[in-house]
């Protein structure tokens, strides 16, 4: 499995400008994308609208065609909006990148199993649903030298990540909260957009 | 006694021409019994992309990207899809402060007789309970109220909604 943080850590280095919208686990202040971005301003995190990461970052891949777009998708959010695979993959953007990081729990409520988890096959779901290219990883090495291919490979593409669960089980109230609000967030991309 | 005859089919050529006045550039819908011949239109509209989606929460949020990446969207589903969406208005539209203009087709509204289909008696209540202000268009004089939803967006950086009345016409 691959530690939460190492993933977000090494997309980030890996990113190349793209666009990252990530989500729960992926999006969490603390062990996510927040806590080690290098391109703060280019980072849309989602945790309203559940499950709907994947349908901001087509969006926003379909309006930015010549920049990248990588989705960071927790696997209890993509079972919520599980129709978002066809409609990704019939859209069809070249810069959409869907990261699924199935780490089988909901972590943020304390770490209950999610339906499927451990009999459902992601890629299986991504190729079944149209998906140009798929690819699957469980260990920091295969993705350190794989993710040059991932990116280099014209989308939509679908990333299956087997992570670590990180079980949050500390009230929701004395949670590290995100730094940045989710209107300064959108502020932040609208601004790299119209290039300020 | 006089029978007087009204005029209850909208005709989307009407609703394009407001689309294209107000440089819309994504309809981002789920298609619904009434809106046939306005997706036939859309098909053949090079200036409009159309994005299809398989349910109608994911309209919101593909919109937010859209407009967060400069485009200006509109969605397009039927007030059965609005109940659907809830979060996604919530979190995405109205978080958000997003201008977003929602084009809802009024399934089981009428002004003659009873209104019993529950999808139309419910719909505006969810919306004032929302605090999202619409327009209702029946026919292709009312077809201006889609500029004035979308100038009302844009100038209070929320979600306004466009109750579609009757259906489209050929």
């Amino acid at each position: 499995m691959i530690n939460n943080t190492d993933a977000v850590r090494l997309l980030d280095r890996k990113r190349r400008n793209a666009f990252i919208v990530p989500t729960m686990n992926a999006g969490n202040a603390r062990f996510g994308l927040p806590s080690v971005t290098t391109h703060e301003k280019q980072d849309l995190p989602l945790s309203g609208a559940m499950g709907k990461a994947s349908s901001l970052a087509l969006g926003l891949a379909l309006a930015q065609p010549n920049k990248k777009v990588m989705c960071l998708d927790g696997d209890g959010s993509l079972l919520m909006n599980l129709g978002t695979l066809v409609t990704l993959a019939s859209k069809a953007p070249k810069n959409l990148y869907h990261f699924v990081f199935d780490n089988g729990a909901y972590c943020v409520t304390g770490g209950q199993p999610v339906p499927g988890a451990g009999k459902m096959d992601w890629v299986e779901m991504a190729k079944g649903a149209g998906f140009a290219a798929t690819f699957s990883f469980d260990n920091i090495e295969d993705l350190t030298t794989g993710i040059d291919q991932v990116l280099d490979t014209p989308g939509p593409v679908f990333v299956h990540l087997k992570i670590s669960p990180e079980i949050e089980n500390t009230p929701v109230q004395f949670r590290q909260r995100p730094r940045r609000s989710v209107q300064q967030a959108f502020k932040d991309v609208a601004g790299v957009v119209a290039g300020r | 006694m006089t029978t007087e005859h009204y005029e209850s089919v909208i005709h989307p050529p009407a609703i394009m021409a407001e689309l294209k006045k107000n440089k819309v550039t994504h309809v981002v819908w789920l298609p619904d019994s009434e809106t046939n011949f306005m997706y036939q239109l859309l098909t053949t509209e090079p200036t409009i992309d159309l994005v299809p989606v398989c349910r109608e929460g994911e309209t919101m949020a593909i919109a937010a990207g859209l407009w967060v990446g400069g485009k200006k969207p509109v969605v397009l589903i039927q007030n059965t899809g609005i109940f659907e969406s809830g979060d996604s208005i919530r979190g995405l539209g109205l978080d958000i402060n997003q201008p977003l203009v929602m084009l809802i087709g009024y399934r089981g509204w009428t002004r003659h007789g009873l209104t019993s289909d529950s999808a139309a008696r419910f719909i505006e209540h969810i919306l004032h309970a929302w605090g999202i202000n619409y327009y209702l268009i029946e026919s292709d004089d009312d077809a201006n109220r889609i500029s004035l939803a979308i100038d009302e967006a844009y100038r209070i950086q929320k979600p306004v909604a466009v109750l579609v009345g009757t259906e489209f016409g050929a």
